[in-house]
């Protein structure tokens, strides 16, 4: 075989490569793109159940509850346009509290609970999740506000 | 005074920096190589002197010089002092310092030990690393300079976080450092090639020891990270697909592949344009990584400060640096020569399919990686997760480590498939035993993706050690142990992933003071839960008392950290390893009636995630060792007969 063939399967085989990658990440992206929801997007778009996504929000003021089992929690999680309720079985993070942002990784359960298989949290009082910037909890009111 | 002598010491890098690129640009201009005879002793001196500019910033961490803003922000003097020395670049502006210190130290060390290159390359190739650095002396001089002093001086500092309070900082962000930045000289090198259009296998042979070296260093401080943040963040997980970790991994992929086609470039003369595009791709992502990680874009416990005017400056350089190497790439690859040919079966074909998967997956990580910020120009907040890396990294990793494992078993120019194939057989053998015995055992109980790589590990664990066959081991060169040793790593460490996801325990209990808990093949009794003092935490620790079998019982000590200058809590998990995997427990809160929450897994071969990791920096340093000494011993033949 002529080396001029062989550079052209070369380069064919890498425009393949390359297409079907391309492809592969647009597919992934699409479904991903809708991996981050707000309450208020969970009414309006709606979630299935089981699909894995990131919930992002505070968590309302007196929702809080500990499961008899002492290792499962219960809070509403809130962006002052929806309130969704939210299970998460595990080590809360240390600056998981009422009244402060987090994100949940998890899926919807059929009754419409979301059941958090991990907790993000602040990781210290400087540090906010990416997705809740420009999201203020107000204290006094309980109500979310968007800063614009 | 120390500050005012780090200040003066930078600029002076600065100035040094810039005669260096000035007296290239003539030497380069007028044809006159001798110049190269004082471009080298000022890229010394200017490492020297960058060297000493980082000493002094340690100085004042050590000494906790509260007159400097950047000691006082980011340090206390109650720290022990092992942190107050690594706090140093736990921070922007002394992250950067150790950036643009280790390229003056790589640019010292091309001038002094490089003896191989041409000289109007090697001259080429300093100027290179003298324009890099000086747009990020710039940087630290204009936008984050280390050394500002307060006025009047604080009475203590804000101390670290606490997170990064950790043996683990001393180590991960140098080596890692060292990796990435040393990766600059590979950048240099294919821009002094150009400049002189001597892109040959000489050139190659010329580059690759530094290729090795930065790829070693880039895997070993990988691997450390990985480590510290399954211990330190107490949720189990060694990679989190974090856009920071991506920003280490990216390079990590390019350089790999650089590794692979300047070997093809070094043996076989072929693949000429790609190995200099790869050299650039490769520093380019160490760029994007600094730019992702340094400009306040992402928040992360990596991203230390938020403030879009340095993320702009690091914008312009990334434009200009990474803009100017393709601009110059476009402009000489005409005058590069093709290559020498090969047949569609040899290793010459394996090893540039191992490259177009390599840079498929770069290319899949660095959309994920940038689509939440492009998308968030336009106003949607999209935020991209492990399915996604998992979904698309996954498969194409798999199917590149089955390459990984022919590869080697083909040869140079031309093979015959039949041949590669015989070749294949044992482990082929091996994996369709694997797959049999797997789906009999846990078919339905462990996910298609460990499955198949727990398959693959197998199977190319035994493809690697195959090119030791019917050898002579004690006449196999050095470096071919090494790569041996490299693919083994790559199948250790996919087995520990594997075996991670697969075969994990985990309980979660909340226990009273005396109870015991099963997790696995292990009970844990729960004896006392006690306060402890350190220098500057409080803790709550629990003792627990491991038993598995009849064995004889462990302690464990997992701790609740709580540091009082920054109102933190940190969890310390308590591991406990056995030659088949690692038993790790967290303590988590008090729950309301008096019992504590207590996360335990059981993770069988864990530890081979990062085993596998040093295996392949072992292998990378053999194959390094292996082909400097083979340079040495042809040195010493040639002068001997003389």
């Amino acid at each position: 075989m002529k080396a001029k063939h062989q550079r052209l399967i070369l380069a064919l085989a890498a425009l393949v490569a390359l297409v079907g990658a391309a492809l592969l990440a647009a597919s992934a992206l699409r479904d991903e793109a809708a991996y981050f929801y707000a309450p208020a997007d969970v009414r309006t778009k709606g979630v299935e159940a089981g699909k894995a996504i990131r919930l992002g929000g505070m968590v309302v003021k007196g929702s809080l509850k500990h499961a008899p089992d002492g290792v499962t929690i219960h809070f509403d999680v809130t962006d002052g346009k929806a309130t969704v309720p939210a299970s998460f079985k595990g080590i809360a993070p240390d600056l998981f509290r009422e009244g402060s942002g987090v994100v949940a990784e998890g899926a919807f359960d059929r009754s419409g609970t979301f059941v958090a298989t991990n907790l993000l949290a602040k990781h210290d009082e400087r540090y906010m999740p990416r997705e809740l910037e420009g999201m203020n909890y107000n204290e006094t009111t309980h109500q979310m506000k968007a800063e614009q | 005074m120390i500050a005012e002598a780090g200040l003066i010491a930078l600029w002076l890098a600065f100035a040094l920096a810039l005669l260096q690129l000035t007296l290239v640009g003539f030497g380069l201009a007028g044809g006159k190589q001798e110049l190269l005879g004082s471009v080298r002793p000022i890229a010394v001196a200017q490492g020297g002197l960058i060297v000493i500019a980082f000493a002094l910033l340690i100085a004042l961490f050590l000494r906790s010089d509260m007159s400097v803003l950047l000691v006082v922000n980011n340090s206390h003097s109650m720290k022990p002092w092992l942190y107050k020395f690594a706090g140093t670049w736990g921070n922007h502006e002394g992250s950067m310092l150790l950036w643009v210190t280790v390229m003056g130290v790589a640019g010292a060390a091309v001038a002094l030990f490089e003896r191989a290159l041409r000289r109007d390359t090697h001259m080429a190739t300093l100027g290179g690393q003298a324009a890099i650095s000086l747009g990020f002396y710039a940087f630290l001089l204009f936008a984050s300079n280390p050394f500002a002093r307060i006025d009047p001086p604080a009475a203590d500092g804000q101390g670290l976080n606490p997170l990064l309070q950790d043996p683990g900082l001393a180590f991960h962000p140098p080596t890692l450092y060292l990796g990435y930045v040393g990766l600059s000289v590979a950048f240099s090198f294919a821009i002094g090639a150009l400049l002189t259009r001597r892109v040959d296998a000489a050139f190659a042979r010329a580059m690759r020891p530094w290729v090795l070296g930065a790829w070693i260093l880039l895997t070993l401080g990988i691997t450390a990270g990985s480590y510290w943040a399954y211990y330190e963040l107490g949720w189990g997980g060694w990679w989190f697909w974090d856009p920071v970790e991506n920003a280490s991994l990216m390079p990590w992929l390019a350089a790999t592949a650089l590794l692979h086609s300047v070997t093809v470039l070094a043996t076989r003369d072929a693949l000429r344009a790609w190995t200099v595009m790869l050299a650039v791709i490769a520093f380019s992502m160490s760029m994007v990584g600094t730019f992702l990680v340094r400009s306040g874009i992402l928040t992360s416990v990596h991203a230390f400060a938020v403030d879009p005017e340095r993320g702009t400056f690091i914008l312009v350089l990334l434009g200009f640096y990474i803009g100017g190497a393709l601009a110059l790439f476009g402009w000489r690859v005409g005058a590069v020569r093709e290559g020498a040919p090969f047949e569609l079966v040899s290793r010459e074909t394996m090893l540039v399919v191992n490259n177009l998967l390599l840079t498929v997956i770069l290319g899949l990580v660095l959309i994920g990686t940038l689509y939440p910020l492009m998308t968030e120009a336009f106003g949607h907040k999209v935020s991209v997760g492990a399915p996604y890396f998992d979904r698309i990294a996954g498969p194409i990793a798999l199917i590149l480590m089955l390459v990984m494992a022919a590869g080697p078993l083909t040869r140079w120019r031309r093979d015959r498939l039949s041949v590669v194939a015989r070749r294949l057989l044992v482990p082929a053998v091996i994996a369709i035993f694997a797959v049999a015995l797997l789906a009999w055992v846990a078919w339905g109980r462990i996910g298609v993706l460990p499955f198949f790589g727990l398959v693959v590990a197998l199977a190319v664990g035994a493809g690697s050690i195959a090119p030791l066959w019917k050898r002579n081991l004690r006449r196999t060169p050095l470096f071919t142990y090494g790569m041996v040793i490299a693919h083994l790593g790559c199948a250790v460490s996919l087995a520990g992933m594997a075996c991670d996801s697969a075969f994990t325990v985990e309980k979660l209990a909340a226990v009273r003071v005396g109870d015991s808990v099963q997790a696995g093949d292990w009970t844990l009794q729960f004896n006392r839960i006690s306060p402890i003092a350190g220098d500057n935490w409080t803790a709550l620790q629990a003792d627990l008392e491991a038993v598995r079998g009849g064995g004889a019982p462990v302690m464990l000590h997992p701790q609740s950290r709580f540091f009082a200058s920054a109102a933190t809590t940190t969890t310390e998990a308590a591991l406990l390893t056995r030659w088949n995997g690692q038993l790790y427990v967290v303590l988590g809160q008090e729950a309301e009636d008096g019992r504590w929450q207590l996360r335990i897994w059981w993770k069988p071969f864990v530890t081979l995630i990062w085993l596998g990791g040093i295996l392949i920096a072992l292998g990378g340093a053999l194959a390094l060792i292996g082909r400097e000494r083979r340079g040495w011993q042809l040195k010493w033949r040639e002068r001997a007969a003389a």
